[in-house]
């Protein structure tokens, strides 16, 4: 099922919450609204399910114009933030209820068969008799997933559904839920504003702030071709480096940057750390360590340049480095953005 | 004490069925009220959450009133008050004609418009005890506004009120004794009456407190039952 937002509009008394939003959401597409707290991401999600409609613009369910559909007849699995789980049922209660209430009536041995199914397919069976009080946040979340998914829904939608668990229960998660997609060919829209989560998902990011779509592309699109600063920085840790362009080059802290397509004027160099480079001898830009900090995966280095700007470098951990070494930072890949 | 045995007996020479009769109005009226004080409650709760601003000020206005007046003084207004009321407008129609209200119905529509007015209370702290996300975890399922409120909220909402309704329902059973003071023969007149007539106020009213412990005990028990079975989707404590 394929799903369309026109030009949507969302005005809460007087803040404009979404400006004009379109998006479209191809068939069995795992798509990630991704964006800082208030850019609209979970109003645009909530719009999509119809637990609030939007003032303007329309949404489309395939050909179908879902705008004044109210949310109990869209057809929509929707899992909450805090799962929302109805603590007066059981798992099997939980997962059960949506089809027992439906309009299309299934005898109780068939609806049974599909809690079992559910509940195998989400890792909990031999779970269906407890109450979500008596099992785990990650357990929960399962079983939020397994309810929506009860209801033979056209779109799941998915509202920062990890963001109440801690990391590790978050990255298996991550990874089954992915698992989940790719054996039903679900449409899933979800909400988060964890970056990994994001881009360790989904097929397609889409990036908000203050109610508008600043970006959208596959995980890599966003990622080596960032439209704006504003993405570079959100999608991870970032140096920024002040300096000048001029006809196509910029000048940073004494080294010289293609700038294709900049205008001329003060610009910012922007590198994620794991796209520099250390060394004692050669180009570059010269800095002195003022840091060391030890990490699982490796070293990073933190250096301040003459300029004083502190850049953060990530090196292999085996790197002879010290605080107080000078040497020269290697800018392997960079973006120039207009400052 | 065989003089003590022979007036708490059954039967002519004791008082032991005028005040069984007693305990049997006290049980009654309270059982009576409890599901008219309950669905008033509730409908009253609904309107105090209302959008709608006339039936939130009404509701309020209701239970300003009748959580400031005194239970006794509300008696009266019924009993007295409704019956002058109903009294004037037969009178218009049938001159002559006489109509008294019952005083079972009177106390039963007093004691239930104050018990509605706590109970509303209670229900509105229930309500805003719920999330906004149990609502919406009903309606994304397919649920109506009124599947939601039957099959999601009320459950909840049962096991939230739950406590603040039992303590509310042993101040109804102890408020029934005013009844007696617009003649009907609750617990409190029978032992009023027997202790006049026998000179013997201690034993008639001492049988009388023992009367409304033991009932207050039964309740106790079946609303702790009531709220284990309510609780048992409850982490073990």
């Amino acid at each position: 099922m394929k799903i369309i937002l026109d030009n949507v509009i969302k005005t809460f008394d007087t803040f404009r919450a979404v400006h004009g939003v379109s998006l479209e959401i191809g068939s069995g597409e795992l798509v990630a609204l991704l964006g800082p707290s208030g850019s609209g991401k979970t109003t645009i999600l909530r719009m999509v399910a119809g637990l609030e409609y939007a003032d303007g613009g329309a949404i489309y369910f395939g050909d179908e114009d879902a705008t004044e559909i109210p949310v109990r007849q869209r057809g929509v699995g929707f899992v909450f933030q805090h799962y929302a789980l109805f603590p007066h049922m059981t798992v099997g209660e939980n997962v059960a209820f949506g089809m027992k209430v439906s309009k299309v009536r299934r005898a109780k041995p068939e609806i049974d068969a599909r809690v079992e199914e559910l509940l195998r397919l989400v890792k909990l069976d031999g779970l269906g008799n407890r109450f979500p009080t008596q099992i785990s946040g990650g357990q929960r979340q399962r079983v939020a997933l397994a309810r929506a998914l009860a209801v033979d829904p056209k779109v799941l939608l998915l509202d920062e559904p990890f963001g109440a668990l801690d990391a590790n229960v978050r990255r298996d998660l991550r990874r089954w839920l992915r698992e989940i997609h790719d054996e039903l060919g679900i449409t899933t829209l979800f909400v988060t504003h964890d970056q990994e989560e994001a881009l360790d998902l989904a097929d397609r990011v889409v990036i908000l702030d203050q109610g508008r779509i600043v970006q959208q592309g596959t995980p890599e699109d966003v990622c080596r071709r960032p439209d704006s600063a504003f993405v570079m920085k959100f999608l991870g840790d970032t140096n920024r480096l002040p300096g000048t362009a001029s006809g196509g080059r910029a000048v940073i802290a004494g080294a010289s940057f293609d700038a294709q397509g900049v205008a001329d004027g003060p610009v910012e160099l922007l590198a994620r750390p794991g796209d520099l480079g250390w060394q004692t001898d050669g180009g570059g830009i010269p800095a002195q360590v003022t840091r060391v900090i030890d990490r699982p995966e490796g070293r990073r280095v933190l250096a301040r340049t003459e300029g004083g700007e502190v850049v953060e470098l990530d090196v292999a951990a085996d790197t002879k480095i010290a605080a107080n070494d000078r040497g020269f930072i290697q800018v392997l890949r960079c973006n120039v953005f207009a400052a | 004490m065989e003089r003590t045995l022979t007036l708490l007996s059954f039967g002519a020479e004791g008082w032991g069925d005028e005040i069984a009769a007693g305990v049997l109005v006290t049980v009654s009226l309270a059982l009576a009220t409890l599901p008219l004080g309950l669905a008033a409650g509730f409908m009253i709760a609904l309107a105090k959450q209302s959008e709608e601003r006339s039936l939130r000020l009404a509701a309020n206005v209701y239970t300003t009133i009748f959580r400031g007046l005194p239970e006794l003084l509300t008696l009266f207004l019924v009993f007295y008050g409704v019956q002058l009321g109903v009294q004037r407008v037969v009178a218009l129609f049938s001159p002559g004609t006489s109509i008294e209200i019952n005083a079972f119905v009177a106390g039963m529509v007093a004691l239930g418009v104050v018990f509605s007015s706590y109970a509303s209370e209670v229900f509105l702290s229930a309500f805003r005890a719920i999330p906004r996300g149990q609502y919406e975890g009903g309606y994304a399922i397919g649920l109506s506004n009124w599947q939601t409120m039957r099959l999601v909220v009320l459950p909840q909402l049962v096991r939230i009120a739950l406590p603040g309704l039992s303590n509310l329902w042993l101040i109804l059973l102890k408020d029934t004794a005013l009844v007696s003071v617009i003649g009907l023969s609750d617990i409190i007149r029978q032992a009023g009456i027997a202790a006049r007539v026998t000179k013997e106020a201690f034993l008639f009213f001492g049988i009388a407190c023992v009367l409304y412990l033991v009932l207050a005990i039964i309740s106790s028990i079946a609303f702790g039952a009531i709220e284990r079975w309510t609780g048992r989707s409850e982490p073990a404590r």
